[in-house]
């Protein structure tokens, strides 16, 4: 078993597949640098990021491959999900491999699990454009608190700052523990010092701005009014309204 | 804004909530500097409540106080119930501020008539345009357009709304006459066509002039109640067919009748809403609007009800096995979304992969195909077992609506007929 060690980045992904075509030895094991060794490693070679590897494996790639579905690349890779790196290596190897595009071949095994697993991402991607809620704070920056399962906030920034761009946001996953500032011009990436700020998703309430708290309650208040009692069905509730967001949801706190 | 606000907002939210359109789909505008929000146009649901219906919009009645006394509604004048009505000022810092925070994509205003349809459709409008122009709102609108109201009053609506609305409630007009006295279709038709104009001539002047102002860009939609009168599914659903002929109207929406004036006597005694019925009435207008239906094949004479057992698609395919089985390699894609247990998502992948070579059974299965229904109409490259023709339609309809016990269930009666046996 041949087993290429990275640094898992998406660039040291990429110089892996380059490295790969050079040594003319493909790997079956992606392994980070700390993870145990498989029992039975023929041989181990050692990836070291290269930038300039990386952006000529791209670029091929680029050329190749539809805008679409290069972008579902990204998807997977933000996935965060295990394996994803092994998968999106064998989807590369196949593309450079075929002489034309593999990408709607749905009957390979290797092109339909990417296009899920991108599918997947997608759908989170868009319930966080659906379900982060903002609070005001006191000195007028809206904050988002959410927790994605896939590492989908980069996904959602040009939405939220086309949408908001009158106004100062924070977007913060509390699972990775960073997040994105938005001040009126340019967004940056940023980590709090503290996560004490938002205990239970909710921001505390000294922080809050005057009439953040109404505002809350006038929502809360509609959403309880829009149920039709005769039609309450918990199953399609919980379906469309996964309870795992529900720790961040104004309306459900 | 204080807490006194939160009393108007219960009581006129409760008022607009069985009016079941809330899409915000159909304009995309960028935002502009200085203003407020954007409009993406495949739209956003931002919440859904406890009976699984999408919360996308700020569905809001300006005022629920009426001058009619129309049968199905909550808000006829002779129910006694608490009546509020909101400030232009009120509204539209509700709705901004609401929107601020992501819990919403926009406003759908609606109301109840005051006066007269031209002087609450006034109102309205005065409130959109206050907040299209002096607030710059540039998030999703939905209005109302009140039945009766003047042409030239939908014509500005139109030009601050995305979209336009006109319920026709109930599908016949002999039945609206005995639910609604003071009603008739000529004033909810009327408007409709308005709303048609205006979109077609704004499309023909920006056309010419890029600059020329759009008018409802996300056209209009409509609503029939179902279940309160007598009608059958044929007639409802011809109705849709006539009224999704002009361009403009984008959805019919279905609302099973919920009795919120259970003492009125004309209306029927229903213990529970007819959601089952409601279900496949959009499974036909899916039917006619995604998969190449015409509404003769949904539904005629000999079949003017849908069947409730199975749905339109698996009931049309039952009742024409000559078409089948279809060859999934080689039919077109109009005829394999023609196969019960495929929908657009799966024949699209179907007809992309068969491109690269044949599509085995289990190709099918990993792209979401539902086999159980699917392998009775399909030949592929292996051999299924048998299509309906030599199943016959009866045991595959028999097969597919058996009930389906639980695991524990199924445990539970082998252990009986264990003992018993």
């Amino acid at each position: 078993m041949i087993v290429f060690r990275y640094d898992k980045t998406f660039e040291g992904l990429l110089t892996a597949v380059f490295d790969a075509y050079f040594r003319k030895t493909f790997p079956e094991r992606l392994l980070g640098a700390d993870d145990i060794e498989p029992m039975f490693a023929d041989e181990n070679f050692a990836v070291i990021t290269q930038p300039d590897k990386a952006a000529r494996v791209w670029k091929s790639l680029e050329k190749k491959l539809s805008p679409g579905a290069c972008n579902m690349l990204t998807y997977v890779w933000l996935s965060e999900e295990e394996g994803s790196d092994e998968l999106l290596f064998q989807y590369i190897r196949k593309t450079v491999d075929s002489k034309r595009s593999i990408e709607t071949n749905f009957a390979d095994e290797v092109v339909l699990k990417v296009h899920k697993l991108a599918m997947k991402v997608s759908k989170e991607r868009l319930r966080m454009i659906q379900f982060v809620r903002f609070q005001k704070a006191a000195d007028d920056i809206f904050f988002a608190p959410i927790a994605p399962d896939h590492n989908c906030l980069p996904l959602v920034i040009d939405h939220f700052k086309d949408r908001f761009a009158d106004q100062k946001w924070i977007l913060y996953d509390t699972k990775r523990d960073y997040g994105f500032y938005y001040d009126l011009k340019t967004v940056t990436e940023m980590t709090l010092e503290t996560s004490a700020l938002f205990p239970e998703g909710k921001l505390d309430e000294t922080l809050m701005a005057e009439d953040e708290k109404l505002f809350q309650q006038l929502w809360k208040t509609y959403f309880k009014s829009m149920t039709i009692k005769e039609r309450i069905n918990p199953k399609l509730h919980r379906q469309l309204l996964p309870k795992r967001y529900w720790k961040y949801l104004t309306e459900k706190q | 804004m204080n807490e006194a606000i939160l009393e108007k907002l219960k009581v006129l939210a409760e008022s607009a909530k069985y009016d079941v359109s809330c899409a915000s789909s159909g304009t995309t505008r960028k935002n502009i500097p200085g203003g407020i929000g954007n409009a993406e146009g495949w739209g956003i649901c931002h919440s859904f409540t406890e009976d699984g219906r999408c919360v996308s919009l700020l569905k809001i009645m300006l005022t629920n106080y009426c001058i009619y006394d129309c049968a199905y509604c909550i808000n006829r004048r002779s129910n006694d119930l608490p009546r509020a009505t909101f400030s232009v000022s009120e509204l539209v810092e509700l709705t901004i501020e609401f929107y601020r925070r992501n819990y919403i994509e926009g406003l759908f205003l609606s109301s109840g008539v005051v006066r007269n349809p031209d002087y609450t459709m006034e109102r309205l409008v005065r409130a959109i345009k206050d907040l299209r122009t002096v607030h710059r709102f540039n998030g999703y609108i939905h209005m109302k357009s009140i039945p009766g109201a003047s042409e030239q009053l939908v014509h500005e609506a139109g030009l601050y709304a995305d979209r336009l609305s006109v319920n026709v409630e109930i599908p016949t007009e002999q039945n609206l006459k005995l639910l609604a006295p003071e009603k008739d279709h000529a004033s909810v038709y009327k408007p409709m066509s308005f709303i048609q104009q205006g979109v077609l001539e704004s499309k023909e002047e920006r056309r010419k002039f890029r600059s020329a102002p759009r008018f409802a860009p996300a056209g209009q939609s409509t609503q029939m109640i179902v279940g309160a009168t007598d009608e059958s599914d044929k007639q409802i659903l011809y109705t849709s067919a006539a009224l999704y002929q002009r361009p403009s109207m984008k959805r019919v929406y279905y609302s099973g009748f919920i009795p919120v004036n259970s003492y009125d006597n004309r209306l029927p005694a229903l213990k529970q809403p007819p959601l089952v019925r409601e279900n496949r009435l959009y499974q036909a207008d899916w039917l006619m609007r995604f998969y190449e239906f015409k509404v003769d094949e949904i539904v005629d004479d000999r079949y003017p009800d849908l069947d409730l057992e199975i749905d339109p698609k698996l009931s049309w395919a039952l009742r024409h096995p000559e078409v089948f089985p279809v060859d999934i390699n080689k039919a077109d894609y109009s005829l394999i979304l023609r196969i019960p247990g495929i929908g657009v998502k799966s024949a699209k992948l179907i007809v992309m992969s068969r491109r690269y070579g044949k599509i085995t059974g289990s190709a099918l299965k990993k792209m979401g195909v539902v086999m159980k229904k699917a392998q009775y109409f399909i030949t592929c490259n292996e051999l299924l077992v048998h299509t309906v023709h030599e199943a016959s339609p009866e045991y595959v309809r028999k097969v597919l609506t058996e009930k389906k016990l639980s695991k524990s269930k199924l445990i539970d009666q082998q252990q009986l007929s264990l003992i018993f046996d």
